[in-house]
């Protein structure tokens, strides 16, 4: 018996990436990552900023997303987000000018702890993808 | 009776309009194409949100505690409209008839002593409206910066009702928009977004047994993704509205080329008339005088 799932990650624009031929995917939930196989049982969630990693048998494709949902249902993984990119075509400009503007988000003095830590996060993700 | 020159002039006239009509039919027609794929590819996103916010919807139990946003504020006293159109004209009853759905709308909730707000965006519903209205608008949007419909600016839309969602400025919100069916037809649509009204007759009702694993849990989701659905339905709506646009201008616009020709066809047959009934006149004078001799 093949080990296999589909996975779909759609934005509002259009569909993104559809494959049937992953076998493992980490997403990067709001509560800490979580390592999605076959027959998970249904799950929802939603993702703070992150690399979403897909497994597929040929290769391991890698993407950054700054927020979204998640369903896992039927053997079929959903992710729906607003902003994601393959880290394969990151823009060293737009990532540059996302850790800027979350960093001047930062320094503001009214944000609330949640909002901090989700911008922490964000900073450090970002920061560790200008590196590579 | 015109003179052949005033003729000649109408003519010549009438087909640079026609000129114009076929040209703007054919920029319709090629944008009609990219906005109805567009609207087909922003489907799946809409369309995988409904379900997820169904799904979670059926699992909450405790209706009282449930976000505000989905359940609503147990009122019904203050609706606030966003009215969608487009922001250029000459396209047929387009933007017409969202404003007539809108205003029976109007109607009903003045008429039923409620508190009436419109946002309007697209600069042609504000024109429209602001003559008999102009005193429950409360904002107007306009996107003729932006080339293309991006989800940006429906964020934009959504986070402004939010906004004054969480300021109790309205209790129901509705907002209209046209749905495209085909190039020829597109139905003015009326649609609730806040509280959601959910879909009884909705086709993925198979989710039933599935017992969802939820991370953090419901209400938390929940409080998160409604207003990115809010957003989402306002997206789906500007997509729509976009191809419907393009179709309904794409149409009026190939009736008026018509109609140019088969006026251009009249005007001809008048012009020739008249230039043969000149030359008759002249011929009548020509043998009448040689006859007098």
């Amino acid at each position: 018996m093949s080990n296999l799932f589909n996975i779909d990650i759609v934005n509002p624009e259009q569909s993104f990436l559809s494959k049937d031929n992953v076998f493992e995917v980490v997403i990067p939930a709001v509560e800490g990552e979580i390592g999605i196989l076959k027959d998970h049982i249904p799950i929802i969630s939603f993702l703070k900023p992150g690399i979403i990693r897909v497994f597929s048998e040929s290769e391991e494709q890698s993407f950054y997303v700054e927020d979204g949902i998640v369903e896992f249902k039927d053997n079929t993984l959903s992710v729906l987000t607003s902003s994601i990119f393959d880290l394969k075509d990151a823009d060293k400009n737009f990532v540059s000018e996302s850790i800027s503007s979350a960093e001047a988000e930062l320094s503001k003095d009214n944000i609330d702890d949640q909002k901090r830590f989700l911008l922490n996060h964000k900073v450090e993700v970002l920061k560790s993808i200008s590196i590579n | 009776m015109p003179s052949l020159d005033d003729l000649r002039k109408r003519i010549t006239s009438v087909k640079s309009t026609q000129k114009i009509t076929k040209a703007m039919k054919m920029v319709a027609a090629a944008k009609l194409r990219k906005a109805q794929e567009n609207a087909e590819k922003g489907r799946p996103y809409s369309e995988k949100m409904n379900n997820v916010i169904l799904n979670l919807s059926k699992s909450i139990t405790d209706k009282e505690n449930a976000p505000k946003l989905l359940v609503g504020t147990g009122e019904e006293k203050v609706h606030l409209c966003i009215v969608l159109t487009a922001d250029r004209g000459l396209c047929g009853g387009f933007n017409t008839n969202i404003i007539k759905k809108a205003k029976s709308y109007f109607e009903k909730i003045i008429s039923e002593n409620k508190t009436l707000k419109i946002i309007t965006v697209g600069s042609k519903g504000y024109d429209q409206l602001k003559r008999q209205y102009k005193s429950y608008i409360v904002e107007n949007i306009s996107f003729k910066e932006s080339k293309n419909i991006n989800y940006f600016d429906a964020d934009k839309v959504g986070k402004i009702i939010i906004e004054k969602f969480e300021k109790n400025e309205f209790d129901v919100c509705a907002i209209f928009y046209n749905k495209f069916k085909n190039v020829i037809t597109q139905i003015p649509q009326e649609q609730q977004i806040v509280p959601l009204n959910e879909d009884k007759d909705d086709k993925d009702d198979t989710g039933n047994d599935n017992d969802y694993e939820f991370e953090p849990d419901e209400d938390e989701i929940l409080s998160n993704l409604l207003p990115k659905n809010i957003s989402t339905q306002i997206f789906k709506a500007m997509l729509e509205n976009s191809a419907s646009e393009q179709g309904s201008r794409m149409t009026a616009m190939d009736n008026a080329t018509r109609n140019a020709g088969e006026l251009v066809d009249r005007l001809t047959i008048e012009y020739n008339r008249s230039r043969q009934a000149a030359i008759t006149k002249e011929l009548i004078e020509i043998i009448s005088g040689a006859e007098s001799l």
